[in-house]
């Protein structure tokens, strides 16, 4: 069978010491909130509606009878009970958030003002095109900018998000290669690649191989053109790559794929590292997404929605999705889509959502990269791998850094646990970092550093606010190196102690019953 | 360069600590070739944030702003009113800049919010469980049509007619590639579904019927029968809610024995936002729970015993099961479920239920008011809150008229069946709670005009 | 009754033409809690090093590879609502399915118990 790779195994900890209670099981700001089925009945409501005027109902005969079980609560309650959740989140807006491939910058707060101007967000996807020429105009800069900050040919806008825009990615080449009447099943994908790049090529019927690394923490060239061959439809890099480090081959991986016939997909998920200084059309690069909330600094929120336009070589070009935004020599623009495809785009792959794409995170995309310009993106890019390399000089003496000898990394810096006390894993280093008042790295990927720990602390973390960081994780590193058995049992100070992870997979409620059916079931 | 806090001095102090002569040297495994030696060629330099708002605002004044205008546009997304608080919410920091919550300590905020939601769209739907949201209506509705695959083990989806024609041109580019069969089909503008018909095509090779409830022409029907045939053949029934405030006014198709029901939750706190973010709901029967794609919210304990949530069963998702995931999705729509979620609580069910009950109201008002006009047919006998009329003119130049007369007075069945003609005099009428009497009126009186 | 081990950690005893599959207690304390397990089917075919069931952890998900071909004719249904036998018996009320043998030589080339043990030392 195959072992855990990655080493990830939850703990719980030592047994763990109860507070002195309080009445309410606040503790001063710490405020526990109930769920909504608690607090709210379904005769409660927040809203003030008008009468409705009496019509004889056209429901045909499917009115509802049953009670749905929604519960409402007022205005004030709803308020208070969602700002009381909400301080229960750690968020970038509180701190330094270093999840490494994750690239959690502040979110500039001019962003939301423009997209929450009535002219984009109100406006309906399928208003006549004469209506609505302001909000395509913004689909179109904003691809455009893309364009030329990566170097390539065309950009498909309308991918959800990251993955979304590696499977349209993916897509594209598939029908490339349909185009050229060529069955080719394999993608070759490195083994330090992210989930969602073998799941992707395996959803669009592909066979996915790994390719490995070398011990420096690069994709091992000589493997990969080795396995080459009539049969490989494409092979799928990050770059730079989740060990933080730039693919320097990359372009003679470009040049030797496309000799044997293949494509080179790239994750753009770390372009963050590059973006202004590198661009991706030159290094050979096919198709790469780009994570809009990554580099464009659109928010995450608790979890999307985020946004993945996919830029495109002239090689894929013709068979980006439909809808597709074109601007015409008088300057109005048009939308592509399914009436006049079979024209304008005969090749498109097709359609990867219902109407066009992400609009709230392009007006907030666009705005960042107009904020920052040209100058400005490229010192983004040089202040995220200063940032970066400051963290993994500073700490490379207390925790094992398996690829410092590398060189410099890019935006990112990557340890192990590596040298910890018998007992004490990256779990712990991670839970101690919450006491601190920090979000924690990523942990356990990439998989092929047994106990991974990925920090990124991005270009809009200020020196300061870098060194009270590393004072902090150097800290919570030599507890761990000794062994603190108080590290077991972290995080002490959060809302919740360690959770019961285990629990929750073995015996799954995903929706609230009341208190009595919940212990009939059990 | 207003969002970096790095001084020239900083970066001086930082280069020597980690031994570097300049920032050139940090990008040394960058071939020399691949760097640029300057700036990006053709974009401007950075830009003031009065200068970039002053560009905004620029293009935003060359749209028509759905709020406006008489506005009755639909099929697929809905203009009601949001509460204020809803969008106050969902911008505080600590949910709009928190990451997924894979750090179950520090994200309960975000946690108890999804565990809230998937147990509002459970409720609604009439099923035993629901995810903690998709990209959006059309992506579930895919992500369903492959679970059924799952379930079965049987490659052939039967799509109604009456399904959404976005809906359906992703599901057939998804098939394209991953071999599944299906059968579509166009809606014909008559008051009958084409449920006898999708009855009939059920058969032991069928995986899944996916049937849109309210369907594109705003009718509505008993799923019962169908639920039953489909059961009967081994296979699954799919029903599309685009509508979600229509649940409070007809039946959930979980009740009528759908086994998964997704939807668009678009209409309930997000907007209209041209089409996008929006939030795919997603819920099933909980025998399915393992086959089910999207990050689960569940509940548990901490090492005090107590409650609190966490992301659960994730061996399902791709950061852990890679090739072998059920989907290859890797985000859902947080935010947007939770202005869902937000705008639900302010509701409650009494909201929801007057909110449904004044929609339909409103529908039937214009729904009459539309067939008192000459050539005008109204071809719905049942519907929520959207309903279709035949002109006696092609649709789709009506609506730009009707557009320059300052009335966004619906969805022409041209614009979304572009090839076919016999649609093409369809109108696509959607009035919500914003649609006031004089609205209805200045629609039909523009409408006439338009049509004389 | 002989008892194999494989180098991807499957024990597997054998009875004449019948065989018992399993994971082995250095296995379960790599994974950690188990949380599911995934049985094939009676009838299934499995062939050997192949995939034949998965066991899953909370934050990994692992494939159980048939330690010889076969034709599995009972799983573990005790797996279904108590997966943590996996980890409190790993070698006994935690086994996964049984089989019969395709090619009984396919034995073979698998350990015995202290061969395993000083292959487990060896990692």
């Amino acid at each position: 069978m195959t072992l855990n790779q990655s080493g990830w195994r939850p703990e719980m900890g030592g047994a763990a010491q109860a507070e002195a209670a309080t009445y309410t099981g606040n503790r001063a700001l710490m405020l526990e909130e109930a769920l909504i089925f608690e607090l709210g009945d379904c005769q409660t409501t927040g809203v003030d509606i008008a009468p409705a005027p009496k019509v004889a109902s056209r429901l045909g005969g499917l009115e509802r009878t049953r009670d749905i079980g929604l519960p409402g609560l007022s205005e004030p309650e709803t308020v208070r009970h969602y700002t009381r959740l909400s301080r229960q989140n750690y968020a970038i807006d509180l701190g330094l958030f270093p999840l490494g491939s994750c690239t959690m910058k502040h979110n500039p707060r001019l962003n939301e003002k423009v997209a929450r101007m009535p002219g984009f967000a109100d406006v309906h996807p399928l208003q006549p095109q004469a209506t609505v020429q302001g909000a395509l105009a913004v689909i179109d800069e904003l691809a455009h900018w893309l364009i030329t900050l990566t170097g390539m040919k065309a950009v498909a806008m309308s991918p959800k998000a990251g993955a979304h825009g590696e499977l349209c990615g993916i897509l594209a080449i598939k029908a490339a290669l349909e185009a050229r009447g060529e069955d080719r099943p394999v993608i070759l994908v490195p083994e330090s690649a992210h989930g969602t790049n073998p799941a992707t090529a395996a959803f669009a019927g592909f066979r996915v191989e790994s390719i490995p690394a070398t011990p420096e923490g690069r994709v091992d060239f000589a493997a990969l053109t080795a396995r080459l061959g009539p049969d490989v439809a494409a092979v799928m890099i990050t770059n730079p790559n989740t060990c933080g480090l730039f693919e320097r081959d990359l372009k003679r991986i470009s040049d030797a794929v496309h000799a044997a016939g293949g494509y080179v997909y790239c994750d753009g998920a770390n372009f963050n590292a590059i973006v202004g200084r590198v661009r991706p059309g030159d290094l050979g690069v096919d198709a790469m997404h780009i994570n809009l909330h990554k580099t464009f600094s659109t928010p995450h929120g608790g979890g999307g929605p985020g946004s993945g336009p996919v830029v495109l070589s002239e090689a894929l070009a013709p068979f980006a999705p439909i809808p597709h935004v074109v601007r015409h020599a008088d300057g109005h623009f048009h939308l592509v889509e399914e009436e006049t495809a079979g024209a304008e785009l005969p090749n498109s792959f097709g359609r990867m959502t219902a109407f066009h794409g992400q609009m709230g995170m392009y007006t907030r995309a666009l705005s960042y990269i107009l904020s920052h310009g040209a100058d400005g993106l490229r010192q983004v890019a040089e202040d995220a791998v200063l940032n970066a390399n400051y963290v993994l000089r500073q700490l490379e003496g207390v925790l094992d850094a398996p690829f410092a000898g590398s060189g410099p990394c890019m935006h990112e810096a990557l340890f192990s646990d590596a040298n910890l006390a018998e007992g004490f894993s990256t779990l712990d280093i991670a839970k101690g970092l919450i006491d601190e008042g920090y979000h924690p790295m990523t942990v356990y990927f990439p998989l092929v550093v047994h106990g991974a720990m990925l920090i990124e602390p991005t270009e809009t973390e200020s020196k300061a606010a870098l060194d009270q960081f590393i004072g902090a994780l150097r800290s919570v590193a030599l507890r761990a190196k000794q062994g603190d058995p108080a590290l077991k049992s972290a995080p002490h100070f959060a809302p919740r102690r360690r959770l019961d992870e285990t629990l929750a997979a073995r015996r799954p409620v995903l929706v609230w019953s009341p208190p009595a059916l919940a212990e009939a079931a059990e | 360069m207003r969002y970096l806090p790095l001084t020239p001095a900083d970066r001086q102090q930082m280069l020597a600590a980690i031994g570097a002569q300049s920032i050139d040297d940090l990008f040394v495994d960058v071939p020399a070739e691949a760097q640029l030696d300057g700036p990006v060629h053709g974009l401007p330099g950075h830009a003031s944030e009065m200068a970039v708002e002053r560009h905004f605002s620029k293009l935003a004044r060359q749209n028509l702003v759905a709020s406006d205008h008489p506005f009755f546009l639909g099929a697929g997304a809905y203009k009601h009113h949001v509460p204020a608080s809803v969008d106050h919410l969902i911008q505080r920091g600590e949910f709009l800049t928190a990451y997924t919550p894979y750090q179950p300590e520090i994200a309960q905020g975000t946690l108890q919010m999804l565990f809230e939601f998937q147990t509002q769209v459970a409720r609604l739907f009439g099923c035993d469980v629901a995810n903690a949201s998709m990209y959006d209506g059309s992506t579930a509705c895919w992500e369903a049509i492959s679970m059924a695959g799952r379930v079965t083990k049987r490659k052939k989806a039967i799509l109604s007619g009456g399904l959404h024609p976005h809906y359906v041109s992703v599901a057939k580019t998804m098939a394209h590639f991953t071999g599944d069969h299906l059968e579509t089909a166009r809606p014909s503008l008559s008051a009958e579904t084409d449920s006898a018909q999708l009855i009939d095509a059920i058969d032991g090779e069928t995986s899944c019927v996916v049937v849109q409830y309210p369907d594109i022409l705003g009718r509505v029907e008993d799923l019962s029968a169908l639920a039953a045939r489909a059961h009967e053949a081994g296979a699954l029934l799919i029903a599309v809610v685009m509508e979600p405030v229509a649940l409070g006014a007809i039946r959930a198709p979980g009740d009528m024995g759908a086994d998964i029901v997704v939807g668009e939750g678009q209409s309930l706190g997000v907007g209209l936002q041209f089409g996008g973010p929006y939030v795919g709901l997603f819920a099933c029967k909980e025998k399915f729970v393992r086959q089910m794609p999207g990050r689960l919210c569940g509940e548990t304990v901490d090492a005090e015993g107590k409650r609190g949530f966490v992301l659960t069963l994730s061996t399902r998702e791709q950061h852990i099961r890679r090739e072998k995931a059920t989907s290859n999705i890797c985000t859902n729509a947080g935010l947007c479920a939770l202005a869902f979620s937000i705008h639900m609580t302010l509701l409650g069910e009494r909201g929801l239920r007057d909110l449904a009950a004044l929609n339909h109201a409103r529908a039937v008002q214009a729904a009459d008011r539309l067939a008192q006009l000459p050539g005008v047919t109204l071809v719905n006998q049942s519907f929520f809150n959207e309903f279709t009329v035949k002109l006696p003119k092609e649709a789709r130049p009506v609506v730009q008229a009707l557009a320059e007369k300052g009335v966004l007075g619906g969805v022409s069945l041209g614009r979304l069946y572009p090839d076919a003609a016999d649609l093409a005099n369809g109108l696509v009428v959607a009035v919500t709670e914003i649609v006031s009497e004089e609205d209805i009126e200045a629609l039909a009186t523009a409408l006439q005009e338009v049509l004389a | 009754m002989t008892r194999y081990f494989t180098d991807e950690h499957e024990w597997i005893e054998v009875n004449g033409n019948e065989a018992v599959v399993g994971i082995t207690d250095y296995a379960q304390s790599q994974l950690g809690d188990i949380v599911f397990v995934e049985i094939p089917a009676v009838g299934t075919n499995v062939t050997k090093g192949g995939d034949a069931a998965v066991v899953e952890s909370v934050k990994a998900a692992s494939d159980v590879y048939a330690p010889v071909s076969g034709t599995v004719t009972t799983g573990n249904d005790a797996l279904n609502d108590d997966p943590s036998l996996v980890n409190s018996d790993p070698e006994g009320e935690g086994w996964f399915f049984r089989l019969t043998l395709e090619d009984p030589s396919q034995l073979d080339g698998l350990m015995d118990a202290a061969a395993y043990k000083a292959f487990v030392a060896a990692l």
